[in-house]
């Protein structure tokens, strides 16, 4: 009985927890709900990937109303594997976060931070479950708005002037995905995405579908922060609670590439002609550039979480390098990382938030001598780092594996040999912390540092572990990415 | 003069056009935020417009109505002001917020006092 309802209640649960956590005036018992929600969300999402492996698609109608014109709710290999991901990254990053946030956010603020939270999960879990156009935007301005505030929740002053600067960038994002579903809407007369690629074929050749694809390409490339629309990704990753970077990192942009995939792939379908101009030559280009300029950038910052967040940008890129192939192995590598870069990112920011939570920064300065003082945080900042550089037995060697794959299939050796210069790249960027960390001697004044409490160290370390795990037993997770790509490149049919 | 037909896009580009070049070169956190408002609006507009039927009604289920436009854009529509108020009020409780910690809601202050925006 309850078992039909499961992609409702996929995004309905954390959504209704939301408003219970703020009624309760409880930091403790908000951040309890939220778990037990949380943890609810995470295994409605095992059990419904479950049921797409074993049954194919599912199919679910709101409220009863049939698919066309009410809303639905439509999870396959794609959706079910990223709903996945986004539930389980809150559930290991919600026990880090009673802890870490007592350093951050003052005591009477904590239960607003928790139903911030769930309407951010909430709305990152809608977008991917839901198989409707128009109601594809309202999930993510839920999750936009949430994660505005949240952002602004950081100490330092300057993570206002970062959340409205990404409210700003956002906000023309979105209403870009507005405009391009109503062009759409213009041409079809319907907002179902299965229905969309259906109709789309016969007025494929207009203009307005060509426009309405370039909206929605644009916007999504600013939530998902593809060069040059990455402006606002820095500032916000360094200036937000640790927290909120660790869990906005692993999985925000991430929900970003699914959305260009779904649309792309599904909604536009692989053949349509102008995509044949938009992928290789608009796509492919950008994300290298994206690679390189923010590794760059990356290496010259002073603070880790900047280091990090350019950093991102470039691993963005990779996972938009393998979509621009449109190969089954291009989509292969870039679901995977999309899921590998969760585990990484969201395991060296929950370390960074270890260091902020003992230092009170995370300049790279004042991390001198202190790989002795705190060392299991360090370490999991050096096995993260190594997994994200692509060092063999981590998960970032599997995925930078499939991408030299994919590019090599193409035909194209160069950007091979670019996606390994851009790993060398990596190294220097994470270089300098290990340095800094390792082999320079803790200042003489000066507190003494200790390693961090087990409460922070535990959920670290479940994530640095995942990158680990997943890299020597790369069946589950390769299997999982290559149905998934399959499943784009077949279409909705 | 076909394309004076369809002068409601025109009008649609002319004030998206506007709002967003608000938002680009006003550097003042306010002025930005109603530039952003113009932006929105102007896909509303462009939303209802399309969904207008020459000499149609409000969909009434009569005998004496036949051509009816479509109220599906009005509804998503109504949908996207909610959305749309609620980024303003969010805008300008940062804005509060902004002005409370730095004393200006001037961009190029704002990145004097710090490097920031």
């Amino acid at each position: 009985m309850i078992s039909q309802h499961l992609p409702a209640l996929q995004v309905v649960i954390p959504l209704l927890t939301a408003p219970v956590c703020l009624l309760f005036n409880n930091a403790r018992l908000a951040w309890a709900l939220s778990l037990v929600a949380n943890g609810a969300a995470l295994v409605v999402a095992a059990l419904l990937l479950q049921q797409v492996l074993t049954a194919g698609v599912i199919t679910y109608e709101m409220g009863g109303w049939a698919a066309p014109w009410g809303i639905e709710y439509r999870i396959d290999a794609v959706n079910a594997f990223v709903l996945l991901i986004v539930s389980a990254v809150g559930v290991v990053v919600l026990p880090f976060a009673p802890r870490s946030l007592a350093k951050e956010i003052p005591e009477h603020r904590l239960n607003l931070f928790y139903t911030t939270y769930l309407l951010c999960l909430a709305g990152l879990l809608g977008i991917a479950a839901t198989g409707d156009a128009f109601n594809l935007f309202v999930f993510l301005e839920i999750s936009s708005l949430s994660s505005y505030v949240l952002i602004s929740l950081g100490r330092d002053r300057r993570a206002l002037t970062a959340a409205f600067q990404y409210l700003i960038m956002g906000t023309i994002g979105a209403t870009f995905i507005l405009i391009g579903v109503g062009l759409l809407y213009m041409m079809t007369g319907t907002l179902n995405m299965a229905d969309l690629a259906q109709r789309l074929p016969v007025v494929a050749e207009t203009r307005t579908v060509a426009a309405a694809l370039a909206f929605l390409t644009v916007g999504i490339s600013l939530k998902l922060a593809l060069f040059p629309l990455h402006l606002w990704l820095p500032n916000a990753y360094a200036f937000a609670p640790s927290v909120v970077t660790a869990f906005i990192a692993a999985t925000a942009t991430k929900v970003a590439v699914y959305m260009l995939l779904r649309f792309l792939f599904t909604v536009f379908g692989a053949t349509l002609s102008f995509e044949a101009i938009l992928l290789p030559s608009i796509l492919l280009p950008l994300s290298l550039v994206a690679v390189f300029s923010a590794s760059i950038v990356a290496i010259f910052q002073d603070n880790i979480k900047r280091i990090l967040a350019y950093s991102s940008v470039a691993q963005i890129g990779y996972m938009i390098l393998g979509l621009s192939f449109a190969s089954v192995t291009g989509l292969t590598a870039c679901i995977l990382h999309l899921f590998n870069h969760a585990l990484m990112k969201g395991g060296l920011f929950l370390a960074l938030g270890c260091v902020v939570y003992r230092l009170g920064s995370a300049e790279i300065s004042k991390l001198a001598g202190l790989g002795r003082r705190m060392p299991w945080t360090f370490a999991a900042i050096v096995v993260g780092g190594l997994s994200l550089i692509g060092v063999p037995l981590t998960v970032g060697f599997i995925s930078k594996w499939y991408l030299v794959l994919a590019a090599l299939d193409s035909g194209q050796w160069w950007v091979a040999i670019l996606i390994l210069i851009g790993s060398l790249l990596a190294v220097v960027y994470m270089w300098r912390v290990v340095e800094v960390a390792f082999f320079q001697p803790a200042p003489r004044q000066g507190p003494r540092r200790q390693e961090a409490p087990l409460s922070l160290l535990v959920p670290t370390w479940v994530l640095i572990g995942a990158n680990i795990f997943f890299g020597i037993n790369t069946d589950l997770t390769v299997g999982f990415a290559q149905r998934a790509a399959l499943w784009l490149l077949g279409g909705v049919s | 003069m076909a394309w004076l037909g369809l002068y409601n896009y025109w009008i649609v580009i002319f004030l998206m056009m506007a709002g967003f070049y608000v938002v680009i070169v006003r550097g003042n956190v306010v002025k930005k935020i109603v530039g952003l408002n113009l932006f929105q609006t102007a896909v509303f507009i462009l939303y209802i417009s399309m969904s207008k039927v020459q000499g149609g009604t409000a969909p009434i289920v009569e005998p004496e109505f036949v051509v009816y436009s479509n109220p599906l854009p009005h509804v998503l529509i109504l949908t996207a002001i909610v959305v749309a108020v609620a980024t303003t009020a969010l805008a300008l409780a940062l804005t509060v917020r902004i002005k409370e910690s730095y004393g200006t809601v001037e961009e190029d202050e704002i990145h004097r006092l710090d490097k920031s925006f």
